[in-house]
């Protein structure tokens, strides 16, 4: 008689398509996974421990190297719960920039994780290329504006470190009026691609009710139907003057995340088009100018501050004891706390989708091991 | 949706037990001694409960007041005040509201020790295996509390503040043993 043996297979840490140094431990039963166990650490580097020794600007630099795609949104995050700490007001001006740099990350994240996505499905180099290409057109704006390309370091508290001037917006606006032409051009090729309806229809289903429990959030939450964005639920800086739709999913399957990401990309144009339109009228310079940068002590109290990064709530805990550093630096990271629901989303599937259903989520090893 | 402090009032008459009062005289000092240095205050405003009646207050919190999402767990080490304080981040999903709840437990091995939610939100899965390996808190009911960052064989708990921050067995500084 046959019997069938389970086998235990190391995906990682050196993979390509774990998008970093991530080990994922695979029960399989044939081709059926039966179990995963996500294995991390290859990367930590006592971000929390620095932080706490650190001055409180001495770790803006670093919140760069969390989710190294989107530093601009992790020293917004990181400078809001200072601000909130320290009681900083932020001139107007200054937040319709974090705005414009906050979207730009999300096309430029979103554009290379659907890329990468793809490529984990097998449409090797094309794909990703696309995404790259239009993600290096951003990350040139960001170079003009900050000085570097993906460790920007370009908040500051009260608000940036640089003014924008008019060549960086009429810069924008060059590259905005490609932009529509990029998503149609993305949408046509892959959204009825047979290749892609294959891989991603009805793999990797998250539930509704057990993609709230497991604390997931952006594009995954809303992939399985719960329209959820800090943006809209608890508007920062400016959010509140734009008007955009939060696109959500039905299935909560992989194809679903990939809707949501397309759409997600087309409402934060929809947001640059009106931060851009809005921000001449805006009061104040790009900083508040009373913050004392370098010696900032914020009074005892602790903040907890959260932004909607393009992979989730990204949030920063700070416990400050009246000193020059913090008392705790807590990084809530999104990636991190999505990544518990992978092994839920890929039981019952094939071996090959685990490596979609991972693309799905899209971590960053950087922001997992902190 | 609760205001600020609303939910100990609440948990003061529904769940007497739930409180804990521990702290309190610890608070009253730490607000009058504010011109001491370089010292953390415990905050008093939200609601500090029990370890053992965690679950039943955030079960509360789900099914009562709606606050389905729980955001964030941290742990923060007061070494000052001799214990550790574990804060949950609850979240209402279709109102821009929050929640914290506080949990206070001593440093010492037998103290250090906080029922687990990951049975009813898996999402704190990984959280509490985070809390575990740098600061030592044991969660019964946790299916897998293993070392998330360390290595398994790592001994000690790295965020505490009293964990060296030089010459550890491992980085082999002189005059470290």
């Amino acid at each position: 008689m046959l019997k069938t043996e389970e086998l235990q297979v190391n995906i990682g840490p050196q993979h390509p398509s774990t998008h970093g140094v991530f080990r994922m431990l695979v029960t399989v039963d044939g081709e059926t996974l039966v179990d995963l166990k996500p294995v991390f650490g290859y990367l930590h580097r006592n971000h929390e421990q620095l932080g706490e020794v650190n001055s409180y600007l001495q770790n803006m630099p670093f919140t760069d190297r969390l989710d190294y795609f989107n530093s601009m949104v992790n020293n917004h995050a990181y400078a809001r719960a200072v601000e909130q700490l320290a009681g900083i007001e932020v001139p107007e001006r200054a937040q319709y920039i974090r705005v414009i740099m906050d979207e730009l990350s999300r096309i430029l994240n979103h554009a290379s994780a659907l890329g990468f996505l793809l490529g984990d499905m097998g449409a090797w180099q094309t794909s990703l290329l696309w995404g790259l290409r239009e993600r290096e057109k951003i990350l040139d704006l960001f170079e003009y504006v900050s000085g570097a390309r993906m460790m920007c370091n370009y908040s500051r508290f009260g608000g940036v470190a640089r003014d924008i001037d008019d060549y960086f917006i009429s810069e924008v606006k060059k590259l905005m009026q490609g932009l529509p032409r990029y998503f149609d051009e993305f949408e046509r090729l892959l959204v009825e691609n047979e290749i892609l309806l294959v891989r991603a229809k009805g793999v990797g289903v998250l539930p509704k009710e057990l993609a709230l429990s497991y604390s997931v959030t952006g594009p995954l939450l809303r992939g399985s139907g719960v329209p959820y964005d800090v943006r809209k639920a608890e508007p920062y800086a400016v959010y509140d003057r734009f008007d955009f739709d939060i696109p959500v999913g039905t299935v909560g399957d992989v194809y679903d995340r990939f809707l949501v990401r397309v759409e997600e990309m087309r409402q934060s144009y929809r947001i640059l088009e009106q931060a851009l339109q809005q921000m001449p009228e805006a009061e104040g310079g790009h900083i508040n100018p009373k913050v004392k940068q370098q010696s900032l002590k914020p009074p005892v109290g602790e903040s907890y501050a959260r932004v909607e990064s393009p992979k989730g709530e990204l949030g920063f805990y700070l416990v400050s004891d009246g000193s020059g550093s913090a008392y705790r630096y807590k990084v809530r990271a999104p990636s991190f706390i999505n990544l518990s629901a992978l092994a839920d989303m890929c039981k019952g599937y094939k071996i090959a989708d685990v490596v979609v259903i991972l693309g799905s989520i899209d971590i960053v090893m950087g922001e997992v091991d902190r | 949706m609760l205001t600020k402090g609303e939910l100990r009032s609440i948990l003061s008459t529904e769940m007497p037990a739930a409180l804990d009062q521990r702290w309190a005289e610890h608070a009253a000092t730490a607000e009058e001694g504010h011109g001491e240095e370089n010292k953390p205050v415990l905050q008093q405003d939200d609601a500090v409960v029990n370890a053992e009646h965690l679950p039943a207050v955030a079960h509360f919190l789900r099914d009562t007041f709606g606050y389905e999402y729980l955001s964030n767990i941290t742990a923060v080490d007061y070494l000052d005040f001799d214990m550790i304080e574990v804060v949950y981040q609850f979240y209402h999903i279709d109102e821009p509201a929050d929640v914290r709840v506080r949990v206070r437990v001593g440093r010492n091995p037998e103290a250090c020790v906080i029922p687990s939610l990951t049975p009813t939100w898996p999402g704190a899965n990984l959280q509490e295996r985070e809390a575990y390996d740098m600061y030592g808190i044991d969660f019964p009911g946790h299916p897998n509390l293993a070392r998330v960052y360390m290595w398994d064989e790592f001994t000690g708990f790295p965020l505490r503040k009293d964990f060296p921050k030089t010459g550890d067995k491992y980085t082999h500084v002189t005059g470290a043993e």
